[in-house]
């Protein structure tokens, strides 16, 4: 093991969840009550940013434009309809218990907790747990058409890490159909004049005026214009940051550089290096490809994940017999079987791959097998639930997974981390929102599956339109203006940037400064890191910024149209955001979800937590270029459920 | 996974600077195209060519690559994204083509489209058409229980198959007309095969239809190009439904 250490220093700032006092059920009720209003005719003389058109921005841009709220909203896209909520397959949890089977408010919010391996904010999950059940009520009355039973009520089916049916769905797009219904809202307060929508235009640094957020600073990626936005209160809701490894199951615009640039203006980042790598994916075929595709964790329902016993097997996998296959995770884990949640999961086809039992090119991937539910089901129950996926994968692979197991690999698909926020979601920054994603609030240290699409809508629809209040009640109305020293400054400084990535005229592209980062981030800080290999990646990615910042090649001007302009922004920030996610991982000397440190692990391999030590959030705050950030931590206080060693065997 | 080898493409790319510039044909070459990648990675790898030369790399719309957002467009060889069944250009693979193979790449062709670069086109018309009134009005909070009024399985599964639209404006492009009418009536279908949508249906038709003239998309004269060209397979009984609601209300406000 590498001597090297970093210096972390503690933060002075300290960090105060804010979750009110009183018992858990009825913490949310009391403090919407508790929390100052802005009285309805007083409302429109507010102005909010809101950063985002996915499900979190789309959500709380129309819902506080309801309620009376002046809105700019931004995204990158061309129209907001097209955020990367978009791709989300599988489903969305509600505690709604329609199949009579047990579910609860409790137990959704037990699932999560222990899902995230005891590393969330129990009131945060709570009220996570609540707003569930009005997220479906809601959605249905804006006419999303979630899958529905022949008597007319709506479908359910399971998802990982729950042993009961609480996962609604719009076949293989219930992304896509909460977001048009998040849009179809947006679209309407558009209509209505209460919403400004600013496609096209790229949010890059908040402004801060007497220690409030009070605006940001665009590009207008048509135009090239660099301009000011000031308002009362600002929301990112900008998403993940899972394309720091290059190679996701992200859009390829996804990025941190909303959430960094505020980081770097003073928010507290959380746990970065918590990253969900996702078991069912498409595994990669070549080197020039850009982007992983997910197989929906729902086809977990019905397929099971198999290799061959043998690491010299070389029949087609229709020849092998039962008695020569290994349904591992149904061997190693019998009351949960095929879904065990997706760290457990990613980490099982890891070790076999490993082994070398690994089936496909490289021997990267495990097979997920649909031949014993068509046999059983009829194929088309099959088709019915899971077609488009099906369809996806035939395209991309050219088989066809109804006569020949779909093949399979873990890649990076989600990431917890995010800015750190209190109960009321507002950062450390007075006046600086953030939902969605883009926060690190509610899945600990692993999402379960369907809790995203929830969180999303959660934070949008029903936390945000109170919690703002609260925070604008205390505000003078158009406190700051553009005309604010403030702006200027921050308008200097993202025109230096943009200018000095023009002018390096160095000899390697933007991509191939985003494949070499991918590459060090997913062997040293992916599905399993050890501190000598991060303190190497932290090396690496040093001398690689260094690279970037002497001989990357952007061409063009910064007046138009510049696809590399953007995306060399884009990487710098990876460039230096993939540094802190490192220097994270090194410092938690635990296993936590999808943190697994191979130092520490039992015996049988699984994640070994450190309750003492490091039952805290790890929000890092920044000190300067090239600076170790210092440390601040929040403890986690477990008053209801009681920590232990996860089991889903 | 296909055996095939790699592959050597001529391309006919449609390059303008910028709204105003009248832009032109240049030609490429794409070398060593693998047939697993996609089309929009066979264009990454000409793009990190030409800025290796200190050329601008070519400027197209794209996002998911997963063929969802709709973000990514492109006519291949005079088909809006090649024209292969129920396929999006980022979810077109390589080995549809063959090595020596010749490709032209334009970028939507329609009035209310304009071209902002290359083959970037501006779509903000489609959403000004769901801006007049492509949704149900109903503010956040108080919405009854998600159950409480039944849908029939079928009336839900014909209003998902309408709701499949992702907004790429294919079948604008494909349309002699550049008529929006299957867009449109893709929301109008998906709202009107379910309750909530029923109070605004008439209003919601008429609406979204005079404004698709307002913004310059032309008549639908039954060409029924649009459907061919939908890579999501959206069916044109949804243009009939439409239709539909668009005379009864038209004959509503005559009285
Ligand atoms: C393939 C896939 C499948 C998934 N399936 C599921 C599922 O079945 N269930 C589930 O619960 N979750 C799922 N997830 C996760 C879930 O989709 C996401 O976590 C969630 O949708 C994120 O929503 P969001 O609103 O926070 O961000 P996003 O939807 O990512 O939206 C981000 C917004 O911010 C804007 N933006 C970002 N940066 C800037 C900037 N600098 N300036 C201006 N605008 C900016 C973008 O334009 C966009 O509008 C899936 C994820 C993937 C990748
Ligand atoms: S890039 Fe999203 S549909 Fe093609």
């Amino acid at each position: 093991m590498s001597g090297a250490t970093f210096d972390i220093a503690a933060s002075d700032t300290t960090l105060e969840g804010k979750a009110p006092a009183g018992p858990l059920a009825e913490k949310w009720s009391k403090h919407k009550f508790d929390l100052k209003l802005v009285n309805p005719a007083n409302k429109r003389r507010y102005r909010v940013i809101v950063v985002g058109s996915g499900l979190a921005g789309a959500a709380a841009a129309s819902s506080l434009a309801e309620l009376g709220y002046n809105v700019d909203c931004f995204c990158f896209q061309d129209s907001p309809r097209r955020a990367h909520s978009i791709a989300a397959q599988g489903g969305i949890n509600a505690a709604k218990n329609y199949q009579n089977d047990g579910d609860s408010i409790y137990r959704l919010f037990y699932d999560t907790i222990k899902g995230g391996d005891f590393r969330a904010r129990e009131a945060n999950v709570h009220r996570l747990a609540e707003c569930s059940v009005d997220i479906i009520d809601h959605c249905t009355a804006l006419g999303v058409p979630f899958a529905r039973e022949y008597g007319g009520q709506l479908a359910n089916r399971s998802f990982g890490g729950a042993q009961v049916s609480r996962t609604f769905y719009a076949r293989g797009q219930t992304g896509q159909q909460l977001l048009l219904g998040a849009y179809s809202s947006l679209s309407r307060m558009i209509e209505a004049g209460r919403v400004k929508m600013h496609a096209r235009t790229e949010m890059l640094d908040v402004v801060l005026v007497s220690g409030h957020a009070k605006g940001i600073v665009t590009r207008d990626l048509v135009s090239g214009e660099i301009k000011s936005w000031a308002a009362d209160a600002v929301v990112l809701a900008t998403g993940g940051y899972g394309n720091v490894f290059y190679l996701s199951t992200n859009a390829q615009g996804c990025n941190v550089t909303a959430t960094y640039r505020a980081y770097k203006r003073g928010a507290a980042f959380a746990n970065p290096c918590f990253t969900q790598i996702h078991p069912t994916c498409i595994p990669v075929h070549g080197d020039q490809q850009s982007k992983l595709t997910l197989m929906s964790e729902s086809l977990r329902n019905d397929g099971r994940i198999w290799v061959p016993k043998a690491k010299s097997e070389t029949r087609a996998p229709g020849q092998i017999p039962e008695a020569d296959r290994d349904y591992y995770l149904e061997r190693r884990y019998p009351s949960f079987g095929n879904l065990v949640p997706r760290d457990i999961a990613s980490r099982a086809a890891k070790a076999v791959c490993d082994e070398g039992r690994g089936v496909g090119p490289g021997g990267l991937g495990v097979y997920l097998d649909f031949a014993k539910a068509i046999s059983e089901k009829g194929k088309r129950d099959i088709e019915g639930k899971y077609g488009n996926l099906f369809d996806m994968y035939a395209k991309i692979t050219a088989e066809d997974p109804y006569t020949t197991p779909m093949r399979i690999y873990p890649a990076v698909h989600y990431t917890m981390g995010g800015l750190w926020v209190d109960y009321n979601l507002m950062s450390n920054v007075p006046g600086l929102f953030v939902l969605g994603e883009a926060n690190f609030s509610d899945h600990g240290a692993n999402r379960l599956g369907a809790s995203a699409l929830m969180q999303g809508l959660s934070d949008g629809y029903f936390v945000i339109p109170y919690t703002i209040g609260g925070y604008l009640a205390g505000e003078k109305p158009g406190k700051a203006t553009i005309e604010d020293a403030a702006f200027g400054d921050v308008v200097a400084t993202v025109k230096s940037r943009t200018h000095k990535l023009l002018s390096i005229q160095g000899r390697k592209s933007p991509r191939q400064f985003h494949k070499a980062l991918g590459q060090i981030m997913w062997e040293r800080c992916g599905m399993a890191r050890n501190a000598a290999g991060l303190v190497k990646a932290v090396d690496d990615i040093r001398a690689l910024r260094a690279e970037f910042w002497e001989n990357v090649k952007v061409l063009g001007e910064g007046n138009s149209i510049n696809t590399s302009l953007e995306m060399a922004g884009r990487v710098a920030d990876f460039l230096e955001f993939g540094e802190m996610m490192c220097i994270d991982a090194w410092h938690r000397n635990e296993s936590c979800g999808g943190h697994f440190r191979e130092e520490f692990q039992t015996e049988e391999g699984e994640a070994k937590r450190d309750d003492d030590t490091f039952a805290y959030v790890a929000a890092w705050m920044y000190r300067g270029d090239g600076k170790v950030p210092s440390l601040a931590k929040e403890t986690l206080a477990f008053e209801n459920v009681k920590l232990s060693q996860r089991s889903y065997k | 996974m296909s055996s095939q080898k790699s592959m050597n493409l001529t391309l006919q790319v449609w390059r303008q600077k910028s709204k105003r510039d009248a832009g032109g044909f240049t030609t490429y070459q794409a070398k060593g195209i693998s047939p697993d990648q996609s089309f929009l990675e066979m264009l990454d790898v000409v793009n990190e060519e030409l800025i290796a030369k200190g050329e601008d790399p070519i400027a197209f719309d794209h996002d998911c690559r997963e063929g969802i957002c709709g973000m990514c467009s492109l006519y291949i060889n005079g088909a809006p994204h090649g024209g292969f069944p129920g396929t999006t250009t980022c979810q077109l693979h390589m080995r549809h083509f063959k090595d020596g193979d010749e490709i032209t790449i334009e970028p939507w062709r329609a009035k209310p489209f304009p071209v902002l670069k290359d083959l970037i086109v501006d779509r903000t018309s489609f959403d000004r058409l769901v801006q007049a009134g492509g949704y149900v009005s109903v503010n956040t909070g108080g919405a009854p229980d998600a159950n409480a009024v039944p849908i029939p399985k079928k009336e839900a599964d014909l209003a998902m198959d309408a709701a499949s639209c992702i907004g790429c404006g294919a079948c604008v492009a494909a349309c002699p007309n550049a008529s929006a009418m299957l867009f449109v009536s893709a929301k109008i279908s998906q709202l009107r095969h379910l309750p909530q949508g029923e109070a605004e249906r008439k209003k919601r038709a008429l609406n979204m239809l005079t404004r698709a003239d307002k913004e310059g998309f032309g008549a639908c004269r039954n060409h029924f190009e649009c459907e061919a060209a939908c890579p999501k397979d959206i069916p044109r009984r949804v243009m009939a439904e439409a239709y539909r609601d668009f005379i009864e209300a038209s004959a509503l406000r005559e009285e």
